[in-house]
C-alpha cells in the first residue's frame, strides 16, 4: 500500500511540475502576479510529494518488503540496518528518486529563501526547475519505477553488491547528487537571465551561493569517492582517471570556474555572457555525468543496449534541456550588455586566465573520457586512454593556474601591478626556494617533478597566507588593529583564503605521493615485512564472522626502532549471499604520512599474501578538500548572501543605491 | 560573426548528440574487449633478466613465442605454472617470462622451487613493461608470431582447456605459416 502511494505521489509530482514548469512562465509574460505567485507553492508541493515517495522507497527498503521488484534485487534482509537505508539509493532507480528529492529540495529552498527575488525572476526560474523536474519525474514513470510490484514476493532479496556496503560510499551518492543537482540552481537562473534578457550584478549575487553551496557539496562528493576508492580498493590508489570519476571532475571543473567569474558580474558587471554559458555548462556536465555514465554510454553502451527505451530517453532528455538552453543562448546571448572594461593584468584578468584554464582542462578531461568511444566509432581500434594522456594534457594546465592563483588575489580590480604584486609575495618565492633545496637534498636523482610539485604547493599556501595577512595588516600595524581588521573583513575573504590554502594542500598530498614505497610478499605469520624504516610483524590470521559475511582477518605489529606503534587488522571479507570477496584495508596515519597494509589471498601453506604501501602525505589530499569545503560555507556563510540587500531596481524606476 | 560565435556550443553539442545516437542505435557489443595490442607488434622494450643478460623485444624475432607476465607474490601465477611447464617440456613451446613487480631475489626463489618453464625471465621491477604490454594483472599471456606480432592475448591464467583449443592450434598454425 506504502509503496502505490509513494508511486502516486510521484505522478503528482509531475503533474505539480508541468503547472509549476507553465504557469509562472506564462504569468512572468504577463506580470501577472497571481499566476507567478503559484510557483511557490507547487515548489514546496513538489518537496513534500518526492519526499514522501522517497520516505515509501526508504520504509519499503527497512522492512524488507520483497514484494517490490527494486528492493528485492538490491537488498537482503540480513543486511545491516545503515545498508538497508542506504541501499535505497544504490540502484539505479533508487538514486533518480534521490536525484528528484533534491531537485525538490532545491526548488523549495528558492521557493522558501528567495523572498527578496523580483517575483518574475523567482518565477522563471522556477519554472525552469520545474521543467527540469518534470523530465525527471517522467523519466522514472516511464522507464525506471522504483516501486514495482513482483507476484508473487520472493522470500528474500539478492542483496547490496558487498562494495557498495561500506560507509564512506553509502553516503558519497548524496553529497555527489547535492553538488550536481546543486548546480541546477544556477542553471535556472542563467536560463531566466536569458529570458529576461538581463544579467547584472544582483543577479550575479543571487546565482553565487547557490553555485557555492553546489560546489561545497560536490567538492565533498568528490573526496568522499576518492578517498572510498583509496581505502577500500586496496592498492593504495585514490584516483584513476576513470569515466565516472571524470564525470564529476568535469563540472567541478567548470562550476570552479563559474564561482570564479560570477565575483566579476558582481562586482564589474563583466564577463555576463560567458558567466552565463559557463552557468549552463556546468549542470550539463553533471547532467551528462550522471546519466550517459550511468547508463554506460561512456564506459560502454551496454545498458542502453538492455534497455533501449532508457538510453532513449536519456538521450532524447539531454537533447532537450541542454541543446534547448543552449540554443536560447545563440539567440539571447548576443544582445546581453556587457559591462566594465578591464586591463590584461588585473584582478578581471586574473580571474578570466583562471577561467580559461579550467575550461581547457574540463575539455581535455571531457575529450579523454570519450576520446576512446570516438575512436571506436570512426572504426579506429578499442583503446583506453589513462594516466599517460592526462599526466600530459591535464598537468601542464594546472602549472600556471596554480602560479596565478597567489598572485591573483593581490591584483586590483581595472588595472593591476603585476610587479608589485610579484614583490609583495617574497616570502612566497623564498618558501618556494627552501622546498626546492630541501627536495632536492632529499630526493637528489629522485623524482623531480615531485619537488616542482611540492614547490608549487609552497607558492600557492604562502601566497594565500600573504594576501591574508596585508589585509588584516598583520605584523605592519598593532595587534588590536590586525584583530579589528580580521573581524570585519567578510567571511568571504577569509573563506577565499582558507579554499585556497586547501588548494595547496591537496596538491601537496598530491606531489609527495611520488616518494610512497611498496611492498608484496608473501608473509607467514610469526615473520616480518619492513617498509620505510618500520617492521610488520604478522602475530596470525585469524577466520572472524560479520553480520553477512566471513573474514580472514590479520593482526600486524607495527613497531618502528623497536617500539611498537600500532596494530593493525586487515581484512579480507567473504560475502557468500553474493558470492563475492571484498578487502578492508588497514590504515595506519599520523597525518604526514599513511601506512597502508591490505591482505591479499592465502598461499595454501599458512602464507599470506601482504601489501604494503608507505605513503607520505596522502592523507593530506582529502584533508585540503576539507578545507577547500570549508572555505566555500564560510564564504557562504557572508552577511551579504544571508541579508536581502540586494533589491533589484524594477524597470524604469529610479530607487537610491544599494550596498553591503 | 559575434552571432556565430554564441551559436558555437549548440553547435557543438548537436554533433555531440548525434554521435551518442550512432553509439545507441548502431547495435554493437560494447562488452567484447580486444586487447587493442592484437595484431600489433610487440611493444618494444628492454629488461636485465634472470641470468644476468637481457631481454628485449628482438630475443623474440623468427619464432612463435609466449610471453607471460608473472610475479612470485601472485598465487594464480602458481596454479598456472604447472601448465606452462607442460608447454615448455611437452611441446617445446619458447615461453619467455617477465616478472612483474617482482624483486630479483624472489623470482628467483620461485623458479629454483618450482622449476622454470621460461628461456629467459626479464625483471620489470618497476612494472613499466607491464604497462607497456597493457596487462591489468598477473598472470597474462601473449602469443607472439615469427614477425613480432601479437597475436594472442590471454588476460587471465591458462586453462587446460583453453591450452588444448586454443593456444596449442594457433602456435601450430603460426608456425606452420
Amino acid at each position: 500500500m506504502i509503496a502505490e502511494l509513494g508511486h502516486f505521489a510521484l505522478i503528482l509530482a509531475l503533474l505539480l511540475a508541468l503547472l509549476q514548469a507553465t504557469v509562472p512562465l506564462l504569468g512572468a509574460a504577463r506580470r501577472d502576479l497571481g499566476w507567478m505567485a503559484l510557483s511557490r507553492r507547487t515548489a514546496l508541493g513538489q518537496l513534500v510529494l518526492v519526499s514522501f515517495a522517497f520516505a515509501a522507497l526508504i520504509h519499503a527498503y527497512v522492512t524488507s518488503d520483497f514484494s517490490v521488484a527494486n528492493v528485492f534485487e538490491n537488498s537482503h534482509s540480513a543486511k545491516p540496518l545503515l545498508y538497508k537505508v542506504t541501499g535505497a539509493w544504490g540502484n539505479h532507480e533508487g538514486s533518480m528518486v534521490l536525484w528528484v528529492f533534491i531537485l525538490a529540495l532545491c526548488g523549495a529552498a528558492v521557493a522558501g529563501f528567495g523572498g527578496n527575488l523580483p517575483a518574475e525572476l523567482r518565477a522563471r526560474v522556477l519554472a525552469v526547475q520545474g521543467m527540469i523536474g518534470s523530465g525527471f519525474l517522467l523519466f522514472i514513470l516511464l522507464t525506471s519505477d522504483p516501486f514495482q510490484r513482483l507476484m508473487p514476493a520472493p522470500f528474500d532479496g539478492r542483496g547490496l553488491n558487498p562494495v557498495l556496503q561500506d560507509p564512506g560510499l553509502a553516503f558519497h551518492p548524496p553529497f555527489l547528487y547535492l553538488g550536481y543537482v546543486g548546480f541546477s540552481v544556477a542553471f535556472s537562473f542563467a536560463v531566466a537571465a536569458l529570458i529576461e534578457g538581463r544579467v547584472d550584478a544582483a543577479w550575479a549575487r543571487w546565482v553565487r551561493p547557490w553555485t557555492l553551496a553546489a560546489w561545497c557539496a560536490l567538492t565533498i562528493g568528490i573526496a568522499m569517492g576518492s578517498w572510498w576508492a583509496y581505502y577500500t580498493l586496496g592498492w593504495g590508489g585514490w584516483w584513476f582517471w576513470d569515466p565516472v570519476e571524470n564525470a564529476s571532475l568535469m563540472p567541478w571543473l567548470v562550476g570552479t570556474a563559474l564561482l570564479h567569474s560570477a565575483i566579476v558580474v558582481e562586482k564589474r558587471e563583466a564577463l555576463k555572457t560567458w558567466t552565463v554559458l559557463l552557468a549552463i555548462l556546468t549542470f550539463s556536465l553533471s547532467l551528462i555525468g550522471t546519466f550517459l555514465v550511468r547508463s554506460g554510454v561512456l564506459t560502454s553502451v551496454h545498458a542502453f543496449a538492455v534497455d533501449p527505451a532508457r538510453g532513449t530517453f536519456i538521450l532524447l532528455l539531454l537533447f532537450v534541456v541542454i541543446g534547448g538552453s543552449l540554443s536560447l543562448y545563440a539567440v539571447r546571448a548576443p544582445r546581453l550588455r556587457g559591462g566594465g572594461l578591464f586591463a590584461p593584468i588585473s584582478r578581471e584578468g586574473a580571474l578570466v586566465l583562471n577561467n580559461l584554464l579550467l575550461t581547457t582542462a574540463a575539455a581535455t578531461v571531457f575529450l579523454g573520457t570519450l576520446y576512446p568511444l570516438f575512436s571506436e566509432e570512426l572504426g579506429g581500434p578499442k583503446l583506453s586512454v589513462g594516466f599517460p594522456f592526462f599526466d600530459r594534457t591535464f598537468a601542464p594546465l594546472m602549472v600556471p593556474l596554480l602560479m596565478a592563483v597567489a598572485v591573483g588575489p593581490l591584483l586590483a580590480w581595472k588595472r593591476g601591478d603585476l610587479l608589485g604584486a610579484l614583490q609583495r609575495l617574497w616570502l612566497a618565492f623564498a618558501a618556494v626556494a627552501v622546498v626546492i633545496l630541501f627536495g632536492v637534498y632529499l630526493a637528489r636523482g629522485g623524482p623531480v617533478l615531485a619537488v616542482f610539485g611540492l614547490a608549487l604547493a609552497a607558492w600557492v599556501f604562502m601566497g594565500a597566507v600573504l594576501e591574508w595577512m596585508e589585509r588584516v595588516k598583520l605584523g605592519r600595524a598593532p595587534m588590536s588593529e590586525s584583530w579589528r581588521r580580521a573581524r570585519h573583513l567578510p567571511r568571504a575573504a577569509h573563506g577565499m583564503t582558507l579554499a585556497h590554502l586547501g588548494l595547496a594542500v591537496t596538491l601537496a598530498g598530491i606531489a609527495a605521493s611520488a616518494w610512497q614505497e611498496e611492498r608484496i610478499e608473501i608473509v607467514h605469520p610469526g615473520q616480518d615485512l619492513a617498509i620505510a624504516g618500520y617492521t610488520l610483524h604478522l602475530d596470525e590470521v585469524a577466520q572472524v564472522a560479520g553480520a553477512n559475511f566471513t573474514a580472514d582477518r590479520a593482526r600486524i605489529t607495527v613497531t618502528k626502532a623497536g617500539k611498537t606503534i600500532a596494530e593493525m587488522h586487515p581484512e579480507k571479507r567473504f560475502f557468500p549471499l553474493q558470492q563475492m570477496p571484498t578487502s578492508v584495508t588497514a590504515i595506519h596515519s599520523n597525518l604526514l604520512a599513511d601506512l597502508y597494509v591490505a591482505l591479499g589471498d592465502s598461499d595454501g601453506a599458512g602464507g599470506w599474501t601482504i601489501r604494503a604501501y608507505w605513503k607520505p602525505l596522502v592523507p593530506w589530499i582529502w584533508m585540503g578538500a576539507v578545507f577547500m569545503a570549508l572555505g566555500g560555507l564560510l564564504s557562504l556563510s557572508d552577511r551579504r548572501w544571508r541579508i536581502g540587500i540586494a533589491v533589484r531596481v524594477p524597470r524604469g524606476a529610479r530607487v537610491a543605491g544599494v550596498g553591503d | 560573426m559575434r552571432r556565430l560565435l554564441y551559436s558555437l556550443p549548440v553547435a557543438l553539442f548537436v554533433v555531440l548528440v548525434a554521435y551518442f545516437g550512432v553509439a545507441l542505435f548502431s547495435g554493437r557489443d560494447p562488452h567484447a574487449i580486444p586487447s587493442p595490442l592484437v595484431s600489433e607488434p610487440t611493444p618494444s622494450f628492454e629488461l636485465a633478466s634472470l641470468d644476468a643478460s637481457a631481454l628485449s623485444q628482438e630475443a623474440l624475432q623468427g619464432q612463435v613465442t609466449l610471453v607471460n607476465f608473472f610475479a612470485s607474490w601472485c598465487l594464480p601465477c602458481r596454479a598456472e605454472h604447472p601448465l606452462l611447464m607442460r608447454l615448455a617440456e611437452q611441446e617445446h613451446v619458447p615461453i619467455y617470462g617477465i616478472a612483474y613487480k617482482d624483486k630479483k631475489a624472489d623470482t628467483e626463489r620461485f623458479v629454483a622451487g618450482l622449476g622454470s618453464p621460461y628461456r629467459r625471465i626479464g625483471l620489470d621491477e618497476q612494472g613499466r613493461v607491464g604497462v607497456e604490454f597493457g596487462i591489468t594483472g598477473v598472470p597474462e599471456t601473449f602469443v607472439i608470431d615469427k614477425a613480432g606480432r601479437i597475436r594472442r592475448h590471454y588476460g587471465a591464467p591458462l586453462t587446460a582447456d583453453q591450452l588444448r583449443n586454443d593456444l596449442l592450434p594457433l602456435i601450430h598454425e603460426l608456425a606452420r605459416g
